[in-house]
């Protein structure tokens, strides 16, 4: 029976240990805050959302304040993003958000820039005003092509 | 003449595939049946519960060390391969984000499962199988136990519980050794090691890990304690029983974790 008890003990700490690591992996790795979401969530819309990403940082002054929820079609001719801000965070009606890149090759994420309103957004509003991803494929093209013009134009 | 020798050499040929086949579906539906019927036993009071625990403790606690080692050695080389691919790219702050990714969603479950079919798997078939040859599942069947639910139930259970928690702990360990390996051995920024690591790695990920590890570890207790059970109760029979058990597990591991990954993706 002694050692018997000892068994139990043992798988005891295996599973309590096992159970700890599960756990430490989804709160810390995962981020799962609590059940369901939290946060309330505004829309964007794009003209070109190239590039971004469901579970993509929104960031405002550098600090990451909510993610990317889902990126859909609207009217067949603009990207909408749903945007799930952390509570706490107010964005001014009048905000700006724009869709920028980490350095040269990096992530796209949203850029918020407050305005100057009072008001702020609420669950489901929009953000009005709006800045499409700098496409670096299409600055590139464009300046290869102007550069083309202007041998072209030396040439003649 | 030789067109009847002919057409009956295919007859034979595809007669022996037939064969083949069925036999192989009889085994399998052999395997549902007796894993089914000792699933539902699961409700029947009252419980074995000493022996889940005496199993628990065989297969969970006695795997832990192998797990430990060989999750250590996982996440080192994923650091050590990761950090030279990355470097040329000059973007060695992924490495964290790579060797957690890597194994969180595949070989944390993978490599487990299989060492935990190599540890645990091959012991369940050789215990049973042997249990055979010795006659003690007809002695339990002779006591009026149910050898289903003192036998082939706790070890089901108990590969099931403990494959995910076996797996928890190597991907923690595995991502602790490449971290030592990444940040204090090449040097890479450990704030760039984390920060990627958590913001890269969704709920999604972990979700996929612990499926593929939950339904690897019922495979394993599915497949060994089977094959253990109906393994011809001679000598050669349990060593060609345990050879096929671990054979039939890993490469179960291996084309389940291929569907389920397909599913998560």
């Amino acid at each position: 029976m002694e050692a018997y008890k000892r068994i139990e003990i043992t798988v005891g700490l295996f599973v309590f240990i096992g159970l700890l690591s599960m756990g430490y992996m989804a709160l810390k790795l995962g981020q799962i805050g609590g059940l369901g979401q939290s946060g309330y969530t505004v829309e964007a819309v794009f003209q070109d959302a190239g590039g971004m990403r469901v579970g993509g940082d929104v960031m405002l002054a550098g600090v990451v304040i909510g993610r990317v929820d889902a990126i859909s079609l609207k009217d067949n001719e603009e990207a909408r993003l749903i945007l799930r801000i952390n509570d706490g965070v107010k964005i001014s009606t009048d905000a700006f958000a724009s869709i920028r890149t980490k350095g040269i090759i990096g992530d796209r994420y949203v850029r918020i820039t407050p305005g100057m309103e009072e008001d702020y957004l609420e669950e489901g509003d929009e953000i009005e005003e709006t800045e499409s991803a700098i496409n670096i494929e299409d600055l590139i093209s464009k300046y290869i092509f102007s550069g083309k013009e202007n041998l072209n134009g030396k040439g003649q | 003449m030789t067109d009847t020798t002919m057409q009956s050499r295919t007859a034979v040929f595809f007669g022996r595939q037939g064969r083949f086949f069925l036999k192989l579906l009889g085994r399998l539906g052999d395997a549902a049946n007796l894993s089914g019927r000792s699933l539902a036993l699961l409700s029947r009071r009252p419980w074995q519960g000493r022996h889940f625990i005496l199993q628990l403790h065989a297969l969970g606690v006695g795997s832990l060390v192998i797990i430990a080692i060989t999750g250590a050695f996982t996440g080192m080389v994923l650091a050590l391969q990761g950090y030279y691919t990355l470097a040329k790219f000059g973007s060695e702050s992924l490495l964290g984000a790579g060797v957690a990714l890597s194994i969180i969603r595949e070989l944390g479950p993978v490599l487990g499962a299989l060492m935990i079919t190599g540890r645990a798997g091959s012991s369940i078939t050789a215990e049973i199988g042997i249990m055979r040859v010795t006659e003690q599942v007809d002695a339990l069947e002779m006591m009026a136990v149910n050898p289903e639910a003192r036998i082939i139930l706790p070890r089901i259970v108990a590969t099931t519980l403990a494959a995910p928690l076996l797996v928890a702990m190597f991907d923690i360990i595995g991502i602790g050794a490449g971290y030592i390996i990444g940040v204090e051995l090449l040097g890479v920024n450990p704030g760039a090691f984390i920060a990627e690591m958590i913001s890269t790695i969704t709920m999604t990920d972990i979700y996929s890990g612990w499926t593929k590890s939950v339904v690897f570890g019922f495979m394993i207790g599915v497949i060994c304690t089977y094959i253990g059970y109906r393994a011809t109760p001679t000598t050669e029979g349990v060593g060609r029983a345990t050879t096929q058990a671990v054979v039939v597990a890993s490469v179960g591991v291996l084309v389940m974790d291929y569907i389920i990954s397909s599913f998560y993706l």
